[in-house]
């Protein structure tokens, strides 16, 4: 999970000048291990200039070159070389002054090209590392950014953000989100936390639109699994939203675009940009259906044999009756969880937008991923557990942001259908975190450990009732609570005792026999060899006769899938390796399994 | 060369045939008959195939007496000629016959000779060898299994052809996790057979639960295999050391204290250890354990070590053990990994591709 530090900042209090040794540092503490560190690698002077004028001038080369009087602030214009065509005069530009630093690292001199000494570079989004356009250089106008010549485009444009990347184990899904990774930070160091699903933009979007709507603007969505995955229904969530008269051609703007490709995500369309920017922030997958293009309401339900979907990646897949589906009248337009499909794609004419958050079953995604070979981000959370009781909000964030950003307005049309399930309670004795871990917990530290996670703790006989919050699924049992107590109040904790086990018998006779004779062998000159049990057929035959083996379903090597019954074609192998490396004094053994099938038996 | 005679460029000088050829002796019985006597005593008397080489070039081949009767019988009388080309060619014959006869007895007797020359006897007590070497993984598994075992620990073994349930149910993985999928493991034919090679060696946790009285302590060093391609970092069989300890009253300061005590046996007085939040469904707590390495080459550092936690109650149950009156902890690491950092194998190959030099190095110790 990649952080972009600007952003966790605005639900943790970081320090002022964090550093990304700081943030693993702390991070690590509380299991999220350090990956890497992603900054953009573009240092000063880079600036906003505006094209004062310019003259084509042809060269032999067969290009066209511009030579430009950039204004960059300062009292005199600066000349420079651009091979651009795709601005005008009065554009307004990113301008790297000699003495900058691109990625790459590419420094930036004034230097002598097409017969003009060049007093900088106009760069593009690519040189900036922003994006994959190279057609042409970044306008700034293009970006949606108004600023003056000579203003610092490095601090415009985000790009001195950085990241920090960890590694999120299986069991904490709410951890690939801005929201999980900033309340692990303030487990980790006591800084002050602001739940993003609560933000103040939040609430108020949904205090208008709950007063602004009657349940005749419910969106018509039906949920209809009539084939559970190992009894577990597809879609217990599914929120909706509308939103009309999106602009959906508006550039994203630049902090945007730095925070998602920081993230590791390129930036595609604004409407796309906002769904994928509201996943990372609050780790709830968000789907935008253009409105228009739906025909009817929404069914959440099994494909059926032979049906087809064309996914956003373009390809037209076949279904399986155990993938679930987003459905319209018209018939599959999405796999739930996993990927959107072509037909209700947002696209630059889109100005409806029917925006999608829902909680599916962590299996049946990961069923779906893996069978049509789609690990996306969606699915990365849903088979991990998306919090039950994000989707109404998160649906709001991307209202909020499309009504600021695309010039969408809110519709009273929505609604949620199902409800996150009501978490039992867990029973845990006072004493339990101090019997399992060795450390002597007061239950006061237990009891606030446990509140501070977002637990209700409310006292029960010898100990507490434990209610986890909505966003940990994998909180189940005491032991889990208890890991989530040593986690937070420290692994450092715990003393070093060494157990005194019984005595015990030794070695078998059958180890010390196996010892014996590896020494022997070792001393009668003999090198022990260690050699992987995989035979071909041939082998096998030759070394251990016609006798039944084991067969491997998905052996390594397709021309060695049995397990051996002897371990001299190995030996001779290796033998041969030494051999032929001029290793003619030799006597191999080896100490190792064979595989003899039992009779009667298939393998 | 200049001025000397080139004595190969000279021009040929007389036939020496011509000097020594004589009057050639007439064809006749008696004749004949002591050229085959002669032919014959010296076949007889060839001691070596070497030797009778040399007997068949001066009584049979080109130039002996009996090929010059032959090239005669070109000039004698024709009413001669049946008669006498009868004599020369039966004369041939029995020369012929005997020099086989005398080569097939000669080579074998020279095989026979070679043989009983270049036999070894391998129950003959040398006076003195070079000792040979174990593989540094197996003398490294038994130093640390030996730690354990001085403590009163057991050594567990399990299958290494395992079934699903032990490898994976009873070890509390999900029926849908992606450890599962036959990219990772390799399943044995026909899949739904159940059987695979382990993955882990945790499988012996289970066994071991099911098959000891309690209290437990043991540890399970052995071969474990992941459908991994090999490389300077992964090899797709490999080994682990497991340890597993079920009692009353275990906690993690007892799993710290026993991971503490195996490091300074392996890295010395001055070695500790880190605990870090980690996930394991088959541990909760569950803890990564870097080491200490305070002499490693290079300087100083913290190494990752492996896993370890307290036993999940799931998996207590699965081995038939209430949670609520036994907990204990588990521990497993990589002995190809431990061989890399303790002793600076960068390349897993070397370990893997049995040129001899390598346990060499090593001999009988780690």
């Amino acid at each position: 999970m990649r952080v972009p530090v600007s952003w966790l900042r605005e639900w943790a209090d970081l320090p002022e000048a964090v550093t990304a040794e700081h943030l693993h540092a702390a991070l690590v503490r509380v299991g999220l291990e350090e990956e890497d560190v992603h900054e953009f690698g573009v240092t000063g002077p880079v600036v906003v200039g505006r094209v004062l004028d310019f003259v084509e001038e042809p060269q032999s080369n067969g290009k066209t070159i511009r030579w430009c009087q950039v204004d960059v602030g300062e009292p005199e214009p600066r000349g420079i070389v651009c091979g651009a065509r795709n601005f005008v005069v009065g554009d307004t530009v990113v301008v790297t002054l000699p003495g900058s630093v691109l990625p790459g690292p590419f420094p930036i001199a004034a230097r002598t090209t097409y017969g003009h000494v060049s007093d900088g570079m106009i760069a593009s989004a690519r040189e900036l590392g922003l994006g994959e356009d190279h057609e042409g250089i970044l306008r700034l106008a293009a970006l949606g950014v108004d600023a003056e010549p000579g203003a610092d485009a490095i601090e415009l444009l985000g790009l001195d953000d950085f990241a920090i990347e960890v590694n999120v184990t299986p069991d904490r899904g709410y951890a690939l989100s801005i929201r999980g990774i900033a309340r692990e930070y303030s487990h980790s160091t006591g800084a002050a936390f602001r739940d993003p699903a609560h933000a103040p933009g939040i609430e108020a979007d949904l205090r208008a639109w709950t007063a602004a709507r009657t349940s005749a603007d419910d969106f018509p969505v039906v949920v209809a699994d009539d084939a559970p995955v190992r009894g577990r229904p597809g879609c217990s969530v599914f929120a909706t939203r509308v939103v009309r008269g999106v602009d959906a051609t508006r550039p994203t703007p630049p902090w945007m675009v730095a925070r998602l490709r920081l993230a590791g995500m390129r930036s595609i369309s604004l409407v796309v940009d906002v769904t994928n920017y509201v996943m990372w922030e609050l780790g709830q997958p968000i789907h935008a259906y253009d409105l228009a293009t739906l025909a009817g309401g929404i069914t959440v339900r099994r494909a059926r044999a032979g049906e087809r979907l064309e996914t956003l990646d373009g390809v037209v897949r076949t279904l399986d009756p155990e993938d679930l589906l987003i459905a319209d009248d018209s018939g599959p337009v999405g796999l739930a969880g996993v990927m959107g499909g072509a037909s209700t794609e947002v696209s630059a004419s889109t100005t409806d937008v029917l925006v999608e958050a829902a909680v599916f079953d962590p299996v049946s995604v990961a069923r779906t991923a893996r069978r049509h070979k789609l690990p996306s981000e969606a699915a990365r959370r849903f088979e991990r557990g998306v919090d039950p009781e994000l989707p109404t909000a998160a649906a709001a964030r991307v209202v909020e942001l499309l009504v600021a950003l695309a010039g969408g307005t809110p519709d009273p049309l929505g609604g949620l259908v199902g409800h996150a399930e009501a978490r039992t309670p867990i029973r845990l004795a006072r004493d339990r975190a101090s019997d399992l871990v060795g450390v002597d917990y007061s239950p006061e530290e237990v009891a606030s450990t446990l509140r501070a996670l977002g637990a209700r703790v409310d006292a029960a006989d010898d100990g507490w009732s434990v209610t986890p919050p909505s966003w940990r699924p994998d909180l189940v049992d005491a032991a889990s609570l208890v890991e989530e107590v040593v986690r937070i109040t420290g692994y450092d904790r715990i003393p070093s005792v060494l157990p005194v086990a019984p005595p015990g018998r030794g070695l078998t006779r059958e180890q010390r026999l196996r010892r014996a004779v590896g020494a022997m062998l070792a001393a009668g000159g003999g090198t022990e060899v260690l050699v992987y049990p995989f035979v071909s057929e041939a082998a096998q035959r030759v070394f251990a006769g016609e006798a039944p083996s084991v067969r491997l379903a998905n052996p390594l090597d397709p021309a060695a899938p049995l397990l051996r019954r002897s371990l001299l074609p190995g030996l001779v192998e290796i033998a041969h390796r030494n051999l032929s490396r001029g290793l003619t004094d030799l006597a191999l053994f080896e100490i190792g399994t064979v595989f003899l099938p039992e009779p009667g038996r298939s393998y | 060369m200049h001025g000397r005679r080139d004595r190969r460029s000279g021009a040929p000088g007389p036939s020496l045939d011509s000097f020594f050829v004589s009057e050639p002796t007439p064809i006749s019985e008696p004749a004949v008959q002591a050229a085959v006597d002669a032919a014959l005593a010296a076949i007889a008397t060839a001691g070596t195939t070497a030797e009778l080489k040399a007997a068949r070039s001066v009584h049979a081949a080109e130039g002996s007496q009996l090929a010059r009767f032959n090239a005669q019988l070109r000039n004698v009388p024709a009413d001669r000629k049946a008669a006498l080309g009868k004599l020369v060619g039966q004369a041939r014959a029995r020369v012929n016959q005997a020099i086989a006869a005398r080569e097939a007895e000669l080579s074998e007797a020279e095989e026979r000779e070679r043989l009983r020359r270049e036999t070894v006897d391998v129950t003959e007590v040398p006076s003195r060898w070079r000792p040979g070497a174990r593989h540094p993984l197996s003398t490294l598994m038994e130093r640390m299994g030996d730690v354990f075992v001085a403590m009163g620990w057991e050594i567990a073994e399990g299958p290494e052809l395992e079934n699903e349930w032990f490898n994976f149910d009873a070890m509390n993985f999900d029926a849908d996790h992606p450890a599962r999928a036959m990219q990772d493991t390799l399943f044995v034919d026909p899949v739904d057979s159940h059987l695979l090679l382990r993955t882990h060696t945790s499988p012996v946790q289970i066994r071991s639960l099911l098959e000891r009285p309690l209290p437990v302590y043991v540890v399970a060093p052995g071969r474990v295999y992941r459908s991994d391609e090999l490389d300077a970092t992964h090899t797709p069989v490999f080994h682990q050391i497991e340890g597993l300890a079920v009692d009353r009253g275990l906690t993690m300061a007892h799993l710290r204290g026993t991971l503490e005590h195996l490091a300074r046996a392996m890295f010395g007085a001055e070695a500790q250890i880190r605990l870090r939040p980690n996930y394991f469904p088959f541990t909760e707590p569950s803890a990564e354990m870097d080491v200490w390495q305070p002499h490693a080459k290079g300087g100083a550092r913290w190494v990752e070590w492996g896993g370890c936690g307290m036993v999940n109650p799931n998996v207590l149950r699965a081995g038939g053990i209430d949670p609520d009156e036994y907990q204990g902890f588990a521990f497993g690491m990589g002995i190809e990994r431990t061989l890399q950092f303790r002793n600076d194998m960068n390349d897993m190959r070397d370990m893997v591709e049995g040129d001899v030099r390598f346990s060499q190095q090593f001999g009988m110790v780690v």
